[in-house]
């Protein structure tokens, strides 16, 4: 089943390989010690590569937002009003039981339904919330001087810059569950597989 | 373009602090907030105004007995001490005789007067029990280690930088670090910014101060949070603040000095904040003043807070691949 199109296989590459650069070069910046003076990357070309990855990160995201309001992709994002809290359950006890007992896959993939309701949701979470604040406090430690000074008596850079780890963080936890959630396949090797090649290949197949 | 123009204009604003009919501007600002200038009076006000009554502002007045007339005459900018900015300034309980000599009460002034040896910090300071705690002997020390001592012969002395008549302690007793700041930079600026005052110690030719230090990723931010001599002194704990001003060479310029758990701005620019203000934690020290230095203000609780989800994720899917591959090896002996 052809599941995956170019354009997002494109996005979702250049999405993780600027992640992976951001996650590096931001534990950098943000640990970085006197003593060893590169934790991981050194602190001025951890900030180079982490904005460079950063403004790239950005366009490929106005790419992704624009192809899914042009594109059927789009609909894959949408959650449904009914049943989806029960839906979650489902899917989320079959991770946690049905699966080691054989069950079989209470939402299957079909080319109506690209992601089951518990990968719909933190997608959603991810890619339409966590990401955008990500983006918006970036753009904020990025250029310092737009940042409000104070709020409520606390600084405005301190908050921003809170704010983006927090959600750098909940994204780089988010990318180790979808990397492991991805072994979850027919092989564990077949979804990997499937955002290369754009195929995916089902248990029935 | 846009941001070259902003920092230029920040080191203008920084600049325009240390010219001396805007320093006046910038005290008036700082006047309303020191705390004893209205109701400090000085037991020689009266004794004082004989020389304010010529040097407290642009003009004044006198009788040339010769020519028989009153004759009013623009005072040099250099010889101007405005009143407030004296009486708010360290040494605002002095007489201007007790550092001056009392021939000046003399109209004409003798010209022999000028020549006068003029006191440093350390004639009044140094061996004084009452001073003892701000160390100012070290203070002397490590200005003689400093490269500004190297032109003491052209004329280099404490009042380059600190004017016996203006000069307030800022760091120490800061309620705003931005405007101390400010206050502190424009002390350097006064020359490195204007070569007529640069060129009477130096033969170099003329810094550009912004172009020196265009490596300097948001210079105009940098230039409004720390203070010059963060980077161009050398730190020493003895003393309230470094007076080793290193060579160019010597200057920071890793970005990890200031930007890490360890930051020599908590040695230098935040020393005397509290240790309370200082540690590292939720809403640790640096937050209540409002300014902010990646890699420095790091929330000790969230670490551990993220650690543990970290943990706690790892742990899950550790769980999840052990059931897996039991499953997995269960499923094969039944076949």
């Amino acid at each position: 089943m052809y599941l995956y199109p170019k354009w997002i296989r494109t996005w979702h590459v250049i999405n993780a390989l600027m992640f992976l650069i951001l996650i590096v070069t931001g534990i950098s910046m943000q640990y970085t010690g006197k003593e060893n003076a590169a934790y991981v990357v050194g602190f001025s070309k951890a900030v180079k590569w982490h904005n460079f990855a950063a403004v790239v990160l950005v366009f490929n995201y106005i790419i992704f937002v624009t192809g899914n309001l042009l594109t059927k992709n789009g609909s894959y994002y949408r959650i449904p009003r009914k049943n989806f809290k029960s839906d979650l359950i489902t899917q989320f006890k079959f991770y946690a039981s049905g699966m080691f007992k054989g069950e079989k896959h209470p939402f299957p993939v079909t080319e109506e339904r690209k992601f089951n309701p518990l990968q719909k949701l933190t997608y959603v979470l991810a890619l339409y919330l966590a990401l955008p604040l990500l983006i918006i406090s970036g753009i904020g430690l990025l250029l310092p001087e737009i940042t409000i000074t104070t709020f409520f008596g606390i600084s405005g850079l301190i908050l921003t810059d809170i704010l983006h780890i927090t959600m750098g963080f909940f994204l780089s936890v988010f990318m180790v569950i979808h990397v492991y959630t991805c072994t979850l396949g027919h092989k564990p090797t077949s979804l990997f597989r499937g955002i290369i090649t754009g195929y995916h290949v089902s248990e029935d197949e | 373009m846009k941001f070259h123009k902003f920092r230029i204009c920040i080191l203008l604003i920084l600049i325009n602090n240390i010219n001396s009919s805007a320093a006046i501007t910038f005290f008036k600002a700082e006047k309303d907030k020191l705390q004893d200038t209205a109701s400090f009076v000085s037991p020689f006000e009266a004794a004082n105004e004989r020389c304010f009554k010529c040097h407290g502002q642009e003009k004044y007045e006198y009788t040339n007995e010769t020519l028989g007339r009153q004759i009013k005459d623009i005072m040099c900018s250099e010889r101007i001490i405005h009143r407030k900015v004296f009486y708010s300034s360290n040494h605002k309980s002095f007489s201007c005789t007790d550092c001056h000599s009392e021939e000046y009460i003399k109209f004409p002034h003798s010209g022999t007067l000028r020549m006068e040896q003029k006191y440093n910090c350390i004639d009044c300071h140094g061996g004084d029990a009452k001073f003892a705690q701000y160390h100012f002997e070290e203070i002397d020390s490590e200005y003689q280690k400093s490269t500004h001592f190297k032109m003491e012969n052209d004329g280099f002395s404490c009042w380059k930088c600190h004017n016996p008549h203006t000069y307030k302690i800022s760091v120490r007793n800061a309620t705003n670090l931005k405007e101390t700041i400010a206050y502190d930079n424009a002390i350097c600026l006064n020359c490195h910014s204007d070569f007529s005052r640069f060129q009477l110690l130096s033969d170099r030719a003329e810094i550009d101060i912004i172009k020196e230090h265009e490596w300097l990723p948001n210079q105009a931010i940098h230039f409004a949070n720390v203070r010059c001599i963060e980077c161009h002194t050398k730190i020493n704990n003895n003393i309230p603040v470094s007076h080793q001003i290193r060579p160019k060479a010597e200057a920071v310029r890793l970005c990890n000095e200031c930007h890490s758990k360890n930051s020599i701005l908590m040695a230098s620019l935040y020393k005397f904040e509290s240790k309370e203000q200082r540690r590292d934690g939720f809403l640790n020290g640096i937050i209540l003043n409002s300014s902010y230095v990646i890699g420095a203000n790091r929330n000790e609780y969230l670490n551990l807070v993220s650690l543990i989800i970290f943990a706690g994720v790892l742990i899950v899917i550790a769980v999840h691949i052990t059931f897996r591959i039991k499953n997995k090896s269960k499923n094969n002996k039944e076949k």
